[in-house]
């Protein structure tokens, strides 16, 4: 079976800023497949093209076996697209908005009433449909936001960082939503810079990093890359300056890498528990308090330190 | 079929989109009522019950030193039974007198007609017409300055059909010595009686009319609501649009452009949908006005089609305005910023405030970019009882300038690119 979308040595050049260079991936059809990587790595721009809203400078994609530089119209039927921002009226009811959107997929009459009220059952909306947008809270629009990417039922649905800027049970229920539209049947791209959304939703994971796609593969494929590695997670005080920490935990043996974020000092070693001792050791000889420890096996935030040297959140 | 209907869904939800923000629905209906209101009390348009003139019984001197049958055709009008409700004539054989009333505010204005004044315009027979014609002289008083443009009104279209006449008498005259029923003696005799009565014929006072028959034949008088409320409409159309033109940036930042251009959608479809909404928005906002001053104040607007006629047009001009400014600025921000600021500009050159006519000419020439001076004089046109006919230039030069602006528009924005990157 041919993949859903093929991606071939995809560019995207805003005057002399190169924001995606030269990246090729496929999905297949049924899978969730995520882009992974930090703010301005190029995720939606990457989104954005393959949605046909900016022409590639070079390279090309084919969806559903349509070209997006060719083809935009067939491509934009078979697409659905949840985009970052809630692209959505505010002065107009969760209602209006499915039918105004629906009625721009093609959709009119009982089919697009009917399709609208499955909708509103699946976001859970049902009953506040007719409150104008602007009532809502942030979870609640994310809803609706999504509800207008699915009405058509495409086949493959883009979801450029759904969950930015929303509470936790919000975010569960997204997450939780993208599960059960891909066990109907839809294929899923979806972008994230979390890391826990990644590993919780993908098939297969691609990591982009400013506009470079690092490392592709499903979640174990990408972690074997790090080798048998833990990262040991030093938490320190708020006021402490981690910099003489990570000077003195880089001279340690058998410490492959070290990191600070705000107050976590991060280690990637092969033998987390064999590092403990002196890692504290260092710390009370350069008098930093620790205020707790975590030791984490390999995960898609270590590959992306693996690979960059630098933080997802960095 | 369905590209049509992409470009009507759109426009129909930026139209419905706008009539739900209160503030918009303030500035375009609600602003523009109560300044009219608010100018017609000024002016006195709702003091009266007998007339619907607003304005009554102008005080007006006459200082009549010509001894011709002009100077009394003149005085005549003023004191006709047809003008009796809206001006108040006094007569004075003394001008310094008469100059004293106006500077005392007593009267409007002060009408001198010099001696000589029918001679220098209908020569007697074997007399040869003045080289200089003897003028007029209006003295107006500047606290009553739509008072007085009443009175000069009046005077303009003595002057005019009397003008009318004379040029009448001339082409009689060689009309009659080419086909040969008057030889070139009779001619200068038969000159001066032509024009002499053509000129009165016209210049009576029963046939001066301020305005035309309405539609059911009752005679329809100047209303200065007929002024005021074009103008009013017309600044308040520049928001309406201007607003309309932000909603393009608007949609930008918020994503839904974007959206509707991933959606099976074209940008002509999308960009279509956008300008014919703001263009049925403005023509809704005239439409509201016009219905509603005439319901609520009895404004006759004139003949219907003229109307309807110059309402598209002056909504099509203003709305490519209204693309030109969204083409060339970048924010929402700005975009109010200067859409403030054309409207009230365009108001003051339009004639939104006062009569234009009264500017230096350089102003009036410049004032012609502005939808709001074509549409005023339209208006205006029409209110004083002119047909679809007589606005046909003012519907063609708005028409041209939407023309133009939307080009330019266009291709501005082909340029700088539809979506925010």
């Amino acid at each position: 079976m041919p993949p859903i979308l093929e991606v071939h040595d995809l560019v995207k050049k805003y005057d002399e800023f190169t924001a995606v260079k030269g990246i090729s991936f496929d999905i297949q059809e049924g899978e969730i497949f995520s882009l992974l990587g930090p703010n301005g790595a190029g995720k939606t721009t990457t989104i954005s093209v393959l949605s046909t809203l900016f022409s590639p400078t070079s390279g090309d994609a084919t969806i559903c076996g349509y070209s997006v530089t060719r083809e935009p119209q067939a491509v934009k039927r078979a697409i659905g697209v949840v985009p970052q921002e809630i692209a959505l009226y505010e002065d107009l009811s969760a209602l209006e908005n499915l039918q105004f959107w629906g009625q721009m997929y093609g959709l009119t009459g009982r089919a697009l009433s009917t399709r609208i009220d499955e909708v509103l059952e699946q976001i859970g909306l049902k009953d506040k449909a007719k409150q104008r947008i602007k009532t809502y809270s942030g979870g609640m629009k994310r809803r609706v936001n999504i509800g207008v990417g699915l009405l058509h039922r495409p086949r493959l649905l883009f979801m450029d960082e759904p969950t930015v800027g929303i509470d936790p049970q919000s975010r569960r229920a997204i997450l939780d939503s993208v599960k059960e539209l891909n066990r109907q049947g839809m294929t899923v791209l979806y972008t994230t810079h979390y890391m826990e959304e990644a590993e919780e939703l993908s098939d297969r994971v691609g990591i982009i990093d400013h506009g470079e796609l690092i490392a592709l593969g499903t979640q174990a494929e990408l972690t074997r890359q790090v080798g048998e590695t833990d990262t040991l997670i030093l938490h320190i005080g708020e006021n402490e300056d981690p910099a003489p920490l990570v000077t003195a935990l880089r001279a340690l043996e058998g410490v492959r890498q070290v990191n600070a974020i705000d107050h976590e000092v991060s280690i990637v070693t092969p033998a987390a528990e064999e590092i403990l001792a002196p890692a504290v050791t260092q710390a009370d000889r350069i008098g930093i308090k620790i205020h707790s420890i975590d030791i984490r096996e390999p995960n898609l935030e270590a590959v992306f330190l693996h690979l960059t040297g630098r933080a997802l959140r960095d | 079929m369905m590209a049509i209907r992409k470009l009507l869904l759109v426009a129909l939800k930026d139209f419905r989109l706008i009539f739900r923000d209160r503030s918009a629905l303030v500035l375009m209906l609600l602003a523009p009522f109560l300044l009219t209101i608010g100018m017609g009390a000024v002016t006195g348009r709702f003091s009266g019950t007998s007339s619907n003139s607003g304005i009554e019984d102008i005080p007006v001197v006459l200082v009549n030193q010509d001894d011709g049958a002009l100077g009394s055709a003149l005085v005549d009008l003023f004191t006709s039974a047809d003008l009796d409700a809206l001006v108040n004539p006094q007569e004075l054989n003394d001008p310094a007198a008469a100059r004293k009333l106006v500077d005392d505010d007593e009267s409007a204005a002060v009408i001198f007609i010099p001696a000589g004044f029918t001679a220098s315009i209908i020569p007697a027979p074997g007399q040869s017409s003045t080289s200089d014609a003897v003028r007029l002289e209006f003295y107006a008083n500047p606290t009553r300055p739509t008072s007085a443009g009443i009175l000069k009104a009046i005077l303009d279209q003595f002057l005019g059909q009397v003008e009318v006449g004379r040029i009448a008498g001339v082409v009689t005259v060689s009309q009659l010595l080419e086909n040969g029923y008057i030889d070139p003696a009779q001619a200068a005799a038969v000159g001066a009686q032509a024009g002499e009565e053509l000129a009165l014929s016209s210049g009576t006072a029963s046939s001066i009319k301020l305005n035309t028959s309405t539609e059911g034949g009752g005679q329809m008088e100047f209303d200065i609501l007929a002024y005021m409320a074009p103008g009013m409409a017309l600044m308040f159309l520049m928001f309406t649009v201007t607003y309309g033109a932000r909603s393009l940036l608007v949609e930008n930042r918020q994503g839904t452009l974007a959206r509707m251009l991933i959606s099976p959608t074209t940008i002509t479809q999308v960009l279509g949908g956008k300008v014919l909404g703001i263009f049925l928005t403005a023509v809704a906002q005239l439409a509201i006005l016009i219905g509603g001053t005439s319901l609520l104040f009895r404004l006759q607007w004139g003949d219907t089609l003229g109307v309807v006629a110059l309402v598209l047009a002056a909504a099509f001009a203003a709305t490519g305005w209204g693309m030109i400014i969204a083409a060339v600025l970048k924010t929402p921000g700005q975009i109010a910023t200067a859409g403030s600021a054309v409207m009230l500009l365009f108001g003051l050159l339009g004639g939104s405030f006062f009569d234009i006519t009264m500017l230096p000419k350089w102003v009036q020439t410049i004032s012609k970019v502005s939808p709001n001076a074509w549409g005023t004089e339209g208006f205006l046109r029409l209110a004083r009882g002119g047909s679809i006919g007589s606005v046909l230039t003012q519907v063609a030069a708005l028409l041209i300038m939407g023309a133009v602006l939307f080009l330019a528009a266009s291709l501005w924005m082909s340029k700088r690119g539809l979506a925010r990157k």
